[in-house]
């Protein structure tokens, strides 16, 4: 009788095990694998709002001079606005972040995900948990830096008039 | 042709042939022998909770590897943060099934054919069929289902702890972002990648799993029978696993 039982809790844990894995797999390796791992989060959140956010993700690193000082926990439509909002948490070390930083999206490397970069302000207040960030700048798309490549390269082609009409409005 | 290798090419044939039938005969027996599950529960048991080390100790370890690997060519490309999506798509799609059902093969797979083999040896088999008692419901049947269960749910254990120990390797040796890795391993599988690596693993489990049966039953019943069964057992199991492997991936892609 004990050498069934101890067999079946085997076999129970065996197959609990895999089919966690599998759902695990399953559920498309779910952004922060080991979110449920760490305790409670850490930092304050502050939020910014993008009029494109290109290929942002949840989890995607928050930089500033390069060095990682949070992540993107969270992003949504505002619908009152427009536009993308984000949500950034931001690890409690770095509490000194004027008000009037910048923020920008950033591809990192040639095929590598995007990120958020800060770039720091002047003001003597800073950031506090609830914060918005104002002052933004929309991720790069690269199809649309090419269109608009070819577009002005084929104005400047010899023999366009349509080129210099344009290359003076701008 | 010379006589000997036109022996090795009908001895081929054969064997394919008696698999085949065999085969049938297991399937047939398995409709019977879900009535007794705690057979089938023993077979889990054995095949599977207890390979559960070494497929976790190899999951690591192959995953720890990957992560070095890939970030050292990634790194020449300035592109180390692909690392996530390569990790994972190189161990869902091949690395898993393949390896655990190498894994498989040489830890529970040789168990389970010289066992039936020695059963067959000591006329145990035989035994059974006089009282009555179906060998094939009762030995080998539950043994085939054992392993086709036992299999995928290994290679999901292989295939995640494995991407841990990739994690561990990239992001915190090597210092790839932690978000930057999984986000990237996430946005890179889809679905059908999952399911490529679930549906390889289902069709290792079901064929190692005859294998070991069949070779086991078919064994000659001496001491050297059964050593050289063993040995058919994990050549054939290698061979197939990897054959079947190319043959999949080309369908799925």
């Amino acid at each position: 009788m004990r050498a069934n039982r101890s067999l079946e809790i085997g076999t129970g844990l065996f197959v609990l095990l895999g089919f966690a894995a599998l759902l695990f797999l399953s559920m498309q390796l779910p952004a922060n694998g080991l979110k449920f791992f760490l305790s409670k989060p850490v930092g304050y959140e502050v939020t910014a709002q993008f009029d494109n956010i290109g290929d942002l993700k949840v989890g995607a690193p928050v930089r500033m001079a390069g060095v990682r000082i949070g992540q993107v926990t969270r992003i949504d439509f505002d619908t009152n606005t427009e536009r993308a909002k984000v949500w950034l948490r931001i690890n409690p070390r770095f509490d000194k972040i004027p008000m009037d930083s910048s923020a920008s999206i950033d591809t990192e490397g040639l095929l590598g995900g995007q990120y958020i970069a800060i770039s720091p302000g002047a003001m003597p207040t800073y950031l506090t948990n609830g914060s918005q960030i104002l002052e933004t700048q929309s991720a790069l798309v690269l199809e649309n830096l090419i269109n608009k490549f070819f577009a002005t390269e084929a104005n400047h082609s010899p023999g366009s008039k349509g080129g210099a009409e344009k290359e003076s409005k701008q | 042709m010379s006589a000997a290798a036109r022996a090795g090419v009908l001895e081929v044939v054969r064997k394919t042939g008696e698999t085949g039938v065999f085969f049938v005969r297991v399937l047939a027996a398995c409709i019977p022998a879900l009535s007794r599950p705690r057979l089938i529960i023993e077979q889990i048991y054995n095949a599977g909770a207890r390979s559960l080390i070494i497929i976790m100790l190899s999951g690591l370890f192959t995953g720890m590897v990957l992560g070095l690997q890939f970030y050292d060519v990634l790194n020449r490309f300035g592109a180390t943060e692909a690392l996530g999506t390569a990790v994972a798509l190189a161990l869902l799609k091949e690395l898993g099934p393949v390896l655990t059902a190498l894994l498989f093969a040489g830890r529970a797979g040789t168990a389970l054919t010289s066992e039936i083999g020695l059963m067959r040896a000591t006329d145990q088999l035989t035994a059974m069929d006089v009282m009555a008692v179906d060998p094939m419901r009762h030995v080998v049947a539950p043994r085939f289902l054992g392993g086709l269960i036992a299999v995928p749910l290994l290679t999901a254990v292989f295939t995640v702890i494995g991407l841990f120990g990739a994690q561990l390797i990239g992001v915190q040796f090597l210092g790839v972002d932690h978000g930057i890795f999984w986000s990237q391993a996430q946005s890179a599988v889809a679905l059908k990648d999952v399911t490529e690596g679930v549906v390889k693993s289902v069709v290792f489990g079901a064929v190692l799993s005859l294998i070991a049966v069949n070779e086991g039953y078919h064994s000659e019943p001496t001491a050297e029978g059964i050593g050289r069964a063993t040995t058919r057992t994990v050549v054939a199991s290698s061979v197939m696993t990897l054959l079947l492997d190319y043959v999949l991936t080309a369908v799925f892609l």
